[in-house]
């Protein structure tokens, strides 16, 4: 068993939905994104870090304004890779890159994958990638080590779960509403349906993610029959708030116990 | 009269060689199968058809003249000159062929609300213009930047009642708004239409706006044979910054035989060595923006490079899929003109002729300024002047005064 369904397998064992928080790399600056990253990993049992992109079009303001701030800091692969690396030194955490497809095309698929997985990532998470557009693309991923994680949508037919399923390791990241990334105070009563419906068509965890906000949230995508619940906007929030993100993942992680 | 063509591209996965494609978040993956079906079977259908070509008539205007540019011929001193007069079609551009054909669409598959993209402004209008008069609730994003350069267009489209949305993201232009667009589509997919206004984004877009645009192209053939007893050119000019006028002059001449040469032309800007240009195909690699693999201007790490033209309308990262396919197979060639070329051709076509091209069209006689003096003096060039100038008459005084 690979290291991040082992990690979904160990939260079970203590009565828990995976908690998967979410921050964008060198956010708000290098240092600061360790330092938070660390210790919101010491409350996670995966960790996702967002390589910061120029046209993040499946994003919400918050995540925009993030991957907006790091480039500006002149945050690029090259940084995000460090980053990586000196956050796995600290943490025994799991950790996902997620990434838009054009800086994976640019560094090289083989290269990207292979300083991705030496930087101790466990797997990639490629939001603009529908895996059978390119079914190349993931069986690099997997030759270098890494889990792929595709993501499926309220949208999704039964015949694009199963063909997105097929592609996917590690587990499927349900996309909780038709939307953008971004904290809401509620999520779509359907959110059980397409859980179910993702659950008939592959054995692999279902974590789910966009629109979580803390407690109420996490519990309902609990309720939902999910394995793991993903948090990023909240959290970035509140980290331009001048609060403290691991209080919004306590909430969350509190809310997603079973 | 138009036609639905069939042309040997793309294939049934939406790629013209190795570009184009399907790249998007997968909750617009139905959407876009969906989208595909409905255009395949309105494509089939001779109500649809019929439909169409009477909106192009009565509405856009079409055809739309093919005129002999003499002076322009005799000043040029080479070939003789025709101009495609796209700036005369309903709205002052092109955009109006594509936007009549996907509004259509829309109200067949039941879509009350479209949204657009705009750059320039040019495609938003068209888009307000057939939402209002057919009855659709339309939302138009454009970056701040290009509301602050082309205001005049922001008030016509929202006296045409649309909703113009300012986009504050990254650099605030055309690329932006496009990105705003995709999540709003993200967000409303059951219940929007979004009519795309270049021959960019996700499959089917690429392959449609190019038929709906093909109308272009169809009607030189037929203007051409009744003024000068042939149906082929030696040369068609267009400009290019997404490719949409250009790929719709282009592609009825593309893939049959005997093929005229086909020249777009990119906006280089302040020059390409100085990095700010809008030249994807001169100076761009091989990359994904907006669900299409394509050329692009990125750094190398593959973020996105800002574009950079004096015309608004060329101002795009990009360019659409096809032409990376005609550039690669050699079927069409490419030049690329400067900020200053593209202002004498504006000045030039408009004392010559009385015709005030918009400045992405002033590339293509920039141009034309160039190669026609090389060709005999039988040989017969068409330029598309894909759009009027009205929109950049205060920006071209701005820019001529300020250098005096």
């Amino acid at each position: 068993m690979n290291p991040v369904s082992e990690a979904f397998e160990r939260a079970r064992k203590e009565g828990r939905r995976a908690a998967i928080p979410f921050l964008t790399a060198g956010y708000p600056d290098p240092e600061g994104f360790l330092d938070h990253a660390t210790r919101l990993a010491r409350l996670a049992d995966l960790f996702e870090v967002g390589l910061p992109f120029s046209d993040p079009l499946g994003d919400g303001p918050v995540i925009q304004r993030a991957s907006e701030r790091a480039l500006a800091q002149g945050v690029r692969t090259r940084t995000t890779l460090d980053l990586l690396a000196r956050l796995a030194e600290r943490s025994r955490v799991p950790l996902l890159l997620m990434t838009y497809l054009n800086p994976v095309l640019a560094w090289g698929p083989e290269r990207f994958f292979r300083d991705a997985r030496e930087a101790g990532a466990a797997g990639v998470i490629l939001p603009d990638l529908p895996p059978d557009e390119d079914p190349g693309i993931a069986a690099l991923a997997q030759e270098a080590g890494l889990a792929t994680v595709f993501l499926l949508a309220p949208t999704s037919t039964d015949a694009r779960i199963a063909t997105v399923a097929g592609y996917t390791t590690g587990f499927v990241y349900a996309v909780s509403v038709t939307g953008v990334t971004g904290a809401r105070d509620r999520l779509p009563p359907e959110l059980g349906e397409l859980i179910a419906r993702i659950k008939r068509r592959t054995a692999l965890p279902v974590a789910v993610g966009f629109g979580v906000s803390g407690r109420a949230t996490a519990r309902q995508v609990a309720e939902a029959g999910a394995d793991g619940v993903v948090v990023g906007s909240a959290l970035i929030r509140a980290i331009e708030a001048g609060a403290d993100p691991a209080g919004v993942l306590a909430e969350v992680r509190e809310g997603a116990r079973l | 009269m138009f036609r639905f063509l069939d042309y040997p591209t793309p294939d049934a996965r939406g790629r013209f060689g190795p570009y184009g494609g399907r790249y998007v978040p997968e909750t617009l993956i139905p959407a876009l199968e969906e989208l595909e079906a409905a255009y395949l079977e309105a494509r089939r259908d001779p109500a649809f058809l019929a439909e169409y070509r009477a909106y192009l008539a009565d509405y856009a205007g079409r055809p739309t003249p093919l005129y002999f540019a003499e002076r322009l011929s005799r000043r040029l001193g080479g070939a003789r000159i025709y101009l495609k007069r796209e700036d005369l079609a309903h709205t002052g551009a092109h955009k109006i062929n594509n936007t009549l054909g996907q509004a259509l669409l829309a109200r067949r598959m039941g879509k009350r609300r479209v949204i657009a993209e705009t750059g320039a402004g040019q495609h938003g209008v068209s888009v307000a213009t057939v939402a209002a008069m057919f009855g659709l609730e339309a939302v138009i994003y454009m970056g701040e930047e290009d509301v602050r350069r082309q205001a005049l267009n922001v008030f016509r489209m929202r006296l045409l009642g649309a909703r113009v949305v300012p986009v504050g993201s990254g650099t605030k232009t055309l690329k932006d708004a496009t990105n705003e667009a995709i999540r709003d589509w993200v967000t409303h997919v059951r219940d929007t239409f979004y009519i795309l206004g270049s021959v960019v984004g996700p499959h089917p877009y690429p392959r449609m706006v190019r038929d709906f645009q093909s109308v272009i192209g169809q009607e030189i053939r037929a203007q051409l044979k009744e003024k000068e007893g042939r149906e082929v050119p030696d040369a068609v000019i267009a400009c290019v910054g997404g490719g949409s006028n250009a790929i719709g002059a282009f592609a009825p001449f593309a893939y049959a035989e005997p093929r005229p040469r086909l020249v777009g032309v990119e906006a280089a800007g302040e020059g390409l060595a100085t990095g700010r240009h809008a030249a994807s195909i001169a100076a761009g690699r091989r990359g994904v923006l907006h669900g299409s693999y394509m050329y692009l201007l990125q750094d190398e790490d593959g973020q996105i490079a800002p574009a950079h033209s004096v015309s608004a309308g060329l101002d795009y990262p990009g360019v659409g899929p096809e032409h990376g396919y005609l550039a690669d197979e050699g079927i069409a060639e490419y030049a690329a003109v400067t900020d200053r070329e593209a202002l004498e051709g504006f000045q030039l076509l408009a004392r010559t002729e009385g015709i005030i091209p918009a400045l992405e069209s002033a590339h293509a006689v920039a141009y034309a300024a160039k190669l026609v003096p090389t060709l005999p003096a039988d040989a017969v060039v068409v330029i598309n002047i894909s759009g009027r100038g009205d929109k950049d008459v205060a920006e071209v005084q701005r820019i001529l005064e300020g250098e005096r």
